[in-house]
């Protein structure tokens, strides 16, 4: 006697479990790759703050100068504050990441992922230093 | 008779008194349209791993229980399931790592459920047909000139990759697998490049007609998990992006140097 006017012997009926919408709640690490996901919104918010800096540049000193000063809201100054911890976030994320897609032979042997991140995270720390020093001495 | 004395040689290790409770989905799809959880109560012992478990409720409490194993030392890959949430080999995984329990026990995820821990894998094998695992040369050449020779850094190129044991814990744990059930998936991929890494192999283009696509290598989004519950180290992921970069490099060369591609 079948309960489940589905199933006919010998054609089974498989049980498809449906993907909640939420699947990416259910467990850390996915919760930690859709966080990283969203980081781009912010990566793709700085660039547009940039352009749209170049755009000012280009309209001119008056222009330019009334787009600094939007710049130095409160507004302007939290949304920096927290676009910049999401893109450490997106940044630190990414070099870790990077060992996978880049596997680098020395002399026979793998160069061993830390490295590979390691000099990742040391160019980065190199650049922002060079950055900064251009910007407080320029 | 045989199997019995087995069976009694994995029992014989010494029960430690406690007992711990195994919630196993079951879906009979002669009885219910949908899958339901059963409790079992199991005794544990020691150095017990989950398929011991499993294999004591078959044996003693309800024969009816089905779900797939054979070499119960994490060679065969077909004792994969869920273990409290977490794509696990039940062979490679220890009841005692688990206590006090409960411990639940559902089918891989990503996979339609043939009946209770049994998953249908035949998606799994014709992709991994697609990519044509195995050498490929253009022309073959003769048997009197020997073997296709390669020395231990070549061998060492594609190696990882090749310790994959089709256990499908990757594409249980990736969640664009199950979200795009088209996507070509982890371990597939990871054994394309088992063969393109391969000194002896020239199957990469025809490959590449497989992989270079969207549903191929593209839909990838480095969750990175798959690489997390591999048991056997292959580092799919790793596969996967180091396929992205290669195929751009080759993008970009065919885009600069029409003439150099074939
Ligand atoms: S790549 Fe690893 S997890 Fe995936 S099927 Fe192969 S052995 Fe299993
Ligand atoms: S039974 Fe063979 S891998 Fe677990």
């Amino acid at each position: 006697m079948s309960a489940n006017p589905q199933h006919t012997p010998y054609h089974p009926r498989w049980y498809r479990a449906p993907m909640p919408i939420f699947w990416w709640v259910r467990r850390w690490i996915h919760a930690r790759f859709i966080l990283r996901e969203l980081t781009s919104i912010f990566v793709a918010g700085y660039a547009l703050v940039y352009l749209l800096q170049l755009r000012a540049l280009g309209m001119g000193p008056e222009a330019y100068g009334r787009f600094l000063e939007l710049l130095q809201s409160p507004l302007s100054i939290s949304l920096h504050g927290i676009s910049l911890v999401f893109v450490m976030y997106h940044s630190i994320t990414w070099f870790n990441l990077a060992p996978r897609a880049l596997s680098l032979r020395l002399g026979g042997r793998r160069v061993p992922d830390k490295v590979i991140a390691g000099l990742n995270f040391a160019a980065w720390a190199g650049m922002s230093a060079a950055l900064l020093w251009v910007t407080l001495t320029g | 008779m045989a199997v019995e004395s087995l069976a009694g040689n994995v029992s014989e290790t010494p029960a430690t008194g406690q007992t711990v409770t195994l919630e196993v989905f079951r879906y009979r799809p002669e009885e219910e349209t949908e899958p339901v959880y059963q409790a079992y109560e199991v005794p544990v012992h020691k150095d017990w791993v989950v398929l011991d478990a499993l294999n004591h409720i078959k044996d003693h409490l309800d024969g009816t229980l089905s779900y797939r194993w054979s070499c119960r030392m994490g060679v065969c890959g077909s004792c994969g399931m869920m273990v409290n949430g977490d794509a696990r080999l039940t062979c490679a995984t220890f009841v005692e790592s688990l206590l006090p329990g409960p411990i639940r026990v559902e089918p891989l995820e990503n996979f339609p459920v043939v009946r209770d821990l049994v998953i249908e894998m035949t998606d799994f094998m014709e992709k991994l047909e697609s990519v044509k695992p195995w050498i490929i040369r253009d022309e073959e050449k003769p048997l009197e000139d020997g073997e296709y020779l390669q020395t231990p850094a070549q061998l060492a190129d594609f190696e990882q990759f090749s310790m994959c044991i089709n256990c499908l814990l990757c594409y249980a744990a990736c969640p664009v697998y199950g979200l795009e059930p088209g996507f070509t998936g982890p371990a597939v991929i990871a054994l394309a490049q088992r063969y393109n890494l391969d000194s002896r192999d020239q199957g990469a283009g025809e490959r590449n007609a497989v992989l270079d696509t969207d549903e191929g290598i593209w839909q990838c989004t480095l969750v990175g998990e798959c690489s997390e519950v591999c048991p056997k180290d292959v580092d799919p992921a790793a596969a996967i992006q180091r396929y992205k970069v290669s195929s751009t490099l080759q993008w970009y060369r065919n885009l600069l140097m029409p003439w150099s591609s074939k």
